[in-house]
């Protein structure tokens, strides 16, 4: 996954965890360690897909206004880069056998990761966050015991 | 659909155990949403699950407003590749009328209650990974992909 998806989710999480809340890109680029500049990039991005929607002004920034039940992380990943299989092969006209087995092996591998994000919503990823909190503090509150 | 709404819509749902008297609803459902009617199938499949082994098979039916909405089926395993026991999920469906009101939800829990109660600890399904919906749905209910990658030959290759 390349750099930009990876900051678009990131950002989305934030967002879509409390829809009524303005974040400024400073305050995600903080949170997460990104510059601003590159995040801002990513954010006019998600924009345009309507994932986001930006609020000028002091105190504006950044809110959710996506549907967080229904966009998957494929459906973000694929707003920054190509996830298909199709164009891995460079020339198919001149492949050979060897550079077909090989590009067989890949594209097994491309499906399954496709598959996968493509049913990971951003709503499935906040309630498995809120499912590791859960277990992390059952995990802390033994040990104090 | 919002939360709110989904709350108000939700019918009043009772699970339970599978009755002889609920196969015409479940085969009614199955064929609607695979458009394969197997009666023998499912007449089958009550024999199995509600006459025998009944600590490790569980067949059950959410029922609310004298209808039924939906089913799942799940069977204790042991030993298959190897494996320790665990709890298999392999048949479900939600009336497509009553679906996105926690129905799904509800009966995933009921099933993972039941092989709890046997002392199972791990839940297993397989989904065909172009099924965007019920891959979602596993997804949703915490569900990750386990240990074991499933293989398979072409014979007339
Ligand atoms: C998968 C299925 C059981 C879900 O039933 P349901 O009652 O609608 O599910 P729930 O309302 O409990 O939803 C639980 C979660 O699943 C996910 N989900 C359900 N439907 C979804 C959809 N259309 N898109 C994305 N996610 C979905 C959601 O994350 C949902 O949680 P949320 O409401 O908090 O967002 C139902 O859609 C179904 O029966 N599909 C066909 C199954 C099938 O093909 N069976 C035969 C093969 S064995």
């Amino acid at each position: 996954m390349q750099q930009a998806s990876r900051l678009a989710i990131y950002a989305l999480i934030e967002l879509a965890s409390d829809p009524d809340k303005q974040v400024s890109v400073s305050e995600i680029g903080e949170k997460y360690r990104i510059s601003a500049h590159h995040l801002a990039k990513v954010m006019n991005t998600l924009g345009r897909a309507g994932l986001v929607r930006s609020i000028r002004g002091v105190g504006g920034g950044y809110s959710f206004s996506g549907n967080a039940r229904r966009t998957t992380l494929l459906d973000v990943i694929n707003l920054f880069e190509d996830t298909s299989s199709d164009c891995r092969l460079h020339d198919s006209h001149v492949a050979t056998p060897v550079e077909w087995a090989l590009f067989d092996v890949t594209k097994e591998i491309n499906e399954i990761s496709n598959a996968t994000l493509a049913s990971i919503t951003i709503s499935t990823m906040l309630k498995q966050i809120e499912r590791n909190n859960k277990a992390a503090a059952r995990k802390e509150a033994a040990t104090v015991e | 659909m919002n939360k709110a709404d989904s709350a108000i819509a939700k019918p009043d749902i009772t699970l339970r155990r599978i009755r002889q008297t609920d196969l015409a609803s479940v085969v009614a459902l199955d064929t609607r949403v695979t458009g394969h009617a197997k009666p023998e199938y499912w007449n089958d499949m009550y024999e199995r699950f509600a006459s025998r082994r009944a600590d490790q098979r569980f067949f059950l039916v959410a029922e609310g407003d004298g209808k039924l909405h939906g089913y799942m089926a799940g069977e204790v395993r042991a030993w298959e590749f190897g494996s320790e026991p665990c709890g298999w999920i392999f048949g479900f469906a939600v009336d497509p009328d009553s679906r996105l009101r926690g129905i799904g939800e509800a009966l995933f829990q009921g099933i993972a209650d039941e092989f709890r109660r046997v002392g199972i600890t791990t839940m297993r399904t397989m989904v065909p990974r172009s099924s965007t919906l019920p891959m979602a749905f596993f997804r949703s209910e915490g569900m990750v992909a386990g240990p074991y990658i499933q293989l398979e030959l072409d014979l007339e290759h």
